[in-house]
């Protein structure tokens, strides 16, 4: 482990919860935070001058998008738990947020920490006695182990599929051009560049893509956001507490009882949606339930899956075209689920009548009539979005890091082609590329060309 | 029997091709009392393979052998027939000299260098064993039975450890060609618990140059303006030279060559020494490329004036009449007379990661290995281990600390760590490939990087000092001029133009156009007042130096900063005795791996393969204690 950079990671459980803390630790820690925090007025924060062990409210933006409003606690060197300069930010705790200020630390310069990385540096600090040292090698060991399974099982799927591929196209390239510069005395073929940068294009296609995925990626870890909205009273609330089984909502009969966004995760045919229950959509005038129907609507904008609820007895096929209408305002390419509860058995037929002209899907959410086929409608409408980003998803964040890191290697290789740099110079770039990439797949190291020239060219005086 | 004949020497070196003349030179400049034995004082330094020094990443070592102190590159300036600048079209990292060499005049040099080197004394006889007390050796024994005592010996048997060479179906015992096997000493070695294998090498066959006809062959001349290997004043470059020439096999030839393949050693598996890759014989070219029409082949002369002649590229060891029917068919070579026919020679090696880094066995204190001994091949890559030894026998006896190169410091340091760390299979040649920061390892700065250090061991002269401080204080101030001086567009304008550079708007300084593509320093002297008048005042070499630093300066910059991170780790010792099947923390791998090459420090145990990340931290937990 390297100790001379600035490592970042979530120092508290994964998961959502009321705030979570990402800890900041090495040389930079502090111009790091700085980086991204911001007073109110949109001021930088300006952090170096401050007290050890003092917080600091602040707003965390990135490119002018605010992401959230956190406190920053400042540890100065050697009083920390590393014993160097910590930075721990207390944010708010969804898991969105967590990644979003995560990536953007990573951005801005610090590297996702390695399994007790800060265990350790904390020991070579010597901030931990002697008899911890033991202790601190086996937590290592069996993290990066446990890392390890998980990364694996994360490459099934044709991820680990790709990443191969990529790396052996570059590997040949590195080759090429490695041959050109070792055996340039020798009757060997040279690399042709528009090939090669041929080559780099559709690797950075290839690993652009993967990044893209990454967000896709995690959208399906975090689960497959389902909103549930629809009028006051409408059963939403009841339907959400069918589904999960349990009493998680608060339920009862006075319209607006829900006055915050509650969200909860259910895995159906092993898919895992984050179903998550909104404020009634109606005009209101109670202020704190207009806060709540306006993040309604940013909930359904988040959403993978819109579930329209509404009460078969309440409203009519006119009004469901309207209220659809409303509704498709908000949706950016979340998929529309009609869903008419409160049925009961004997009169269904006339209500299929009334709404025939809609794709409805009937339900009653307080008798559980129906609810299979509504659990089995969210997994198909769950495979026809994803088939087409599936195929290859990335959802490890240092995976992630280290694909920007390739990209932004090949991007100087294309860069050094146009600018006509010598291939030992390209091959510094493509060797940092090749690395990266072998991070994900385990080391490459430089007898790999070799081989590969040996195998494929015929030289040698 | 004990001799009155010597008294009790420093150093042994044994053996006295490329490995052991370093050795002896080395031991012996830094003060210790040297003995050098060799089979046969007629072929000190010989070239048993091609008359040539250098080319890529060979020719970076012989600079770094040279800005160490060692001899190979002068003795390699006073003897080329040629010289050749490799790769100048590509980055300043892939510029690599080679110099064709003269057989004779190169082993006479290097013979005539000992003999006017204080303190270097000769013995022709064979070593057949050491004299080991404990767990150290103390001289050794020679076929004459003659024990001589050291305090430190140096091993450099190249191919002649139960050398065996093979032509067609034919072998015989013996080390080159005509010359005697050495035997004994792998025998005592393997009782004393060290690994042996078998490698195997080649060489083509040598012919009468009168018989060629040069008319149906490309030239290859040498330089318009040649340059040198050593750093010192010492040598000049060359006046005059004598070109090469390329020719290529054929159909025909490969045709003829298959009809020796039932009696190649090769192929009926009479060798079992694994050969290079990198360095193939014909029949293997013909085979393992079958869809390929041609070879290459160079046609080398051995001397200013030998009408002998090494035909590179043709390395077999198929029957003689065999090689002289296809060497017939070659073009130019019609009415050849062969000399020499090719050959393939197997011998004992001794798996390197039995050494540390600084070439002692870890079983046996104060016996260094340099050379084929380790699995090398190539007379740099023997050169340089050679001077390596010769360097730490000397330090280790007197006390002192040792020399260990590191990977971003020296080839020497990559290649030293390549065969102590991980080891080799096959013949082990130096690439440019193998250096992870080859843009900082470069043919240019050799002496920057070295020879502070050749100086602070006793081995690099003053004189060879107070010049790389020169340069790199000439360098300084050309650098500085150009960062500080700006260019008036009228005057580079029609000059970018021209290269299809985008023209500049107002003055900037002459670094900003510099970094531009396809812009150097010479156009600068073209097109900018003053700048040739400035430049006057400095040696080729210190402009050459100040223009890579800022021309590539970002490059370097990024090697640098990732060769930092390496450097910590190898700062970090680990104990020679350190048991490490007692940290159980550690993979299983990672034990087994570490305990058999006991890596001496952090750095070298990350770049052990199957050591992950995890087992390093372990590692330094454990240090921390």
């Amino acid at each position: 482990m390297n100790q001379n950079d600035t490592i970042a990671a979530l120092a508290t459980a994964h998961g959502a919860a009321a705030i979570a803390v990402l800890r900041l630790s090495g040389k930079d820690a502090i111009p790091i935070a700085e980086s991204i925090l911001f007073s109110k007025s949109g001021k930088p924060k300006v952090l170096s001058g401050v007290a050890s062990h003092s917080a600091h409210f602040a707003v965390v933006q990135d490119n002018g998008i605010l992401l959230d409003e956190v406190v920053a606690t400042i540890f100065r060197n050697p009083k920390s738990f590393t014993g160097e300069d910590v930075v721990e930010i207390s944010c708010h705790g969804s898991v969105f947020i967590q990644q979003q200020l995560l990536q953007l630390l990573l951005r801005k310069g610090a590297r996702l920490a390695e399994p007790g990385e800060f265990t350790f540096r904390a020991f070579m600090n010597r901030k931990m006695d002697l008899s911890q040292a033991e202790a601190v090698a086996d937590l290592i060991a069996s993290q990066s182990a446990a890392s390890h399974q998980v990364a694996l099982a994360q490459m099934r799927g044709g991820f680990s599929g790709k990443i191969k591929i990529l790396r052996e196209h570059l590997v040949n390239f590195a080759s090429l051009i490695e041959l050109e510069l070792d055996f340039s005395e020798e009757d060997v073929e040279f690399a042709n560049r528009d090939d090669l940068k041929n080559l780099l294009f559709t690797i950075q296609r290839l690993v652009l893509r993967l990044i893209d995925s990454f967000e896709v990626g995690n959208v399906i870890k975090n689960g497959i956001p389902v909103a549930i909205v629809g009028k006051p009273n409408a059963g939403k609330s009841t339907l959400l507490n069918a589904m999960l089984e349990e009493e998680r909502a608060i339920v009862s009969e006075i319209p607006g009882t829900t006055r915050d966004v509650i969200e909860d995760e259910i895995t159906i045919d092993g898919v895992l949606f984050r179903f998550i229950d909104t404020a009634g959509l109606r005009n209101t005038t109670d202020v704190i339930e207009s806060i709540g129907v306006t993040r309604s609507y940013e909930k359904i904008r988040q959403s993978a899956i819109v579930i329209y609820l509404f009460d078969v007895h309440e409203i009519t096929a006119g009004e469901l075209k309207l209220a659809i209408e409303e509704v498709n305002t908000h949706i950016q390419g979340a998929q529309l689920l009609l869903v008419g509860n409160k049925i009961d058995k004997e009169n269904l037929d006339e209500i299929q009548k009334e709404f025939a002209a809609y794709d409805v899907l009937f339900i009653s959410a307080k008798e559980h009539l129906y609810l299979d086929d509504l659990k089995h409608k969210l997994v198909t409408l769950f495979d026809s979005r994803t088939v087409n980003v599936t195929e290859t998803i990335v959802t490890n964040a240092r995976h992630a890091d280290a694909l920007r890191h390739t990209a932004a290697a090949v991007e100087r290789v294309i860069n050094g082609i146009n600018n006509g740099m010598p291939g030992d110079l390209l091959a510094q770039d493509i060797r940092e590329a090749l690395h990266y990439l072998g991070l994900i797949t385990g080391e490459i190291t430089t007898d790999d060309l070799l081989g590969n020239i040996f195998s494929k060219f015929c030289i040698g005086k | 029997m004990s001799s009155g004949l010597f008294k009790e020497y420093d150093v042994v070196v044994v053996g006295a091709g490329h490995a052991g003349c370093e050795a002896a030179a080395a031991a012996a400049n830094m003060g210790s009392r040297v003995l050098l034995i060799t089979m046969n004082m007629q072929t000190i330094a010989q070239m048993s393979c091609n008359p040539a020094m250098g080319g890529v990443a060979k020719g970076q070592i012989v600079r770094e052998v040279d800005a160490l102190g060692g001899y190979s590159g002068i003795v390699t300036d006073k003897t080329a027939v040629q010289f050749r600048m490799l790769n100048r079209s590509k980055g300043p990292a892939m510029w690599s000299p080679r110099a064709q060499s003269d057989r004779w005049r190169f082993a006479e040099e290097w013979r005539l260098m000992l003999e006017q080197t204080p303190n270097v004394d000769f013995w022709q006889d064979m070593v057949s064993g050491l004299i080991v007390e404990g767990d150290v050796v103390k001289g050794v024994v020679t076929g004459m039975g003659l024990e001589i005592r050291s305090k430190a010996v140096v091993l450099t048997n190249g191919t002649f450890l139960n050398g065996l060479i093979h032509i067609g179906d034919k072998r015989f015992g013996g080390g080159r060609t005509g010359e005697k096997a050495a035997t004994g000493i792998t025998e005592q070695l393997i009782d004393l618990g060290f690994e042996s294998g078998r490698m195997k090498t080649g060489t083509p066959p040598r012919v009468d140059g009168r018989s060629l006809d040069y008319s149906k062959m490309e030239e290859q001349p040498g330089d318009d303006v040649p340059e040198k290997f050593s750093y010192s004043d010492i040598t000049s470059p060359l006046t005059k030279q004598l070109p090469c020439y390329i020719t290529y096999t054929n159909d025909q030839v490969h045709d003829i060559l298959r009809t020796g393949f039932e009696k190649s050693p090769m192929f009926t598996g009479r060798i079992v020494g694994r050969g290079p890759r990198y360095c193939p014989s014909i029949e293997d070219k013909i085979t393992r490329f079958e869809e390929r029409t041609r070879h290459q082949i160079f046609v080398e002369p051995e001397g200013w004036d030998t009408v002998e002649i090494y035909v590179n590229g043709f390395s077999t060891s198929l029957p003689e009449d065999v090689q002289y029917n296809a060497l017939r068919l070659i073009p130019g070579f019609e009415n050849v007379k062969m000399f020499r026919p090719g050959y393939a020679i197997e011998y004992d090696y001794f798996p390197p990661i039995q050494l540390d880094a600084t070439l002692q066995t870890k079983r046996i204190e104060n016996l260094y290995f340099a050379g084929q001994i380790n699995g090398t091949t190539g007379y740099e890559e023997a050169a340089c281990q050679g001077l390596m030894a010769g360097i730490n026998a000397h330090l280790k006896i007197n006390g002192n600390s040792p020399l260990v190169l590191s990977r971003s410091e020296a080839y020497i340091g990559v290649l030293i760590d390549d065969l102590v760390t991980k080891g080799t299979d096959e013949p082990y040649r130096m690439f440019t490939s193998r250096a992870e920061y080859r843009i900082l390892l470069r043919q240019d700065n050799a002496d920057i990087r070295l020879t502070p250090k050749g100086y602070e061991i006793g081995l690099a002269s003053k004189v060879r000092l107070d010049r790389v401080n020169e340069k790199i204080a000439a360098s300084a101030k050309i650098t500085k001029m150009f960062r500080e001086t700006s260019v008036d567009p009228s005057d580079i304008n029609p000059f970018l133009e021209s290269i299809g550079s985008s023209p500049i708007n107002q003055k900037v300084k002459f670094t900003s156009i510099l970094s531009r593509p396809g812009v150097g320093i010479e156009h600068f002297v073209e097109h900018v007042p003053g700048v040739a008048e400035f430049l006057n005042n400095y040696r080729k070499e210190d402009v050459e130096q100040a223009e890579i630093s800022m021309k590539y300066e970002g490059y370097i910059q990024r090697e640098s900063e990732l060769a930092d991170k390496m450097i910590r780790l190898d700062g970090y010792p680990l104990d020679k005795d350190l048991d490490y099947s007692q940290l159980t923390s550690l993979s299983t791998e990672a034990r087994e791996k570490l305990n058999s090459i006991k890596p001496s420090t952090v750095g070298q145990a990350s770049r052990i393969s199957g050591i992950s990340p995890a087992d390093i931290s372990v590692l330094m937990i454990y240090l921390g204690k």
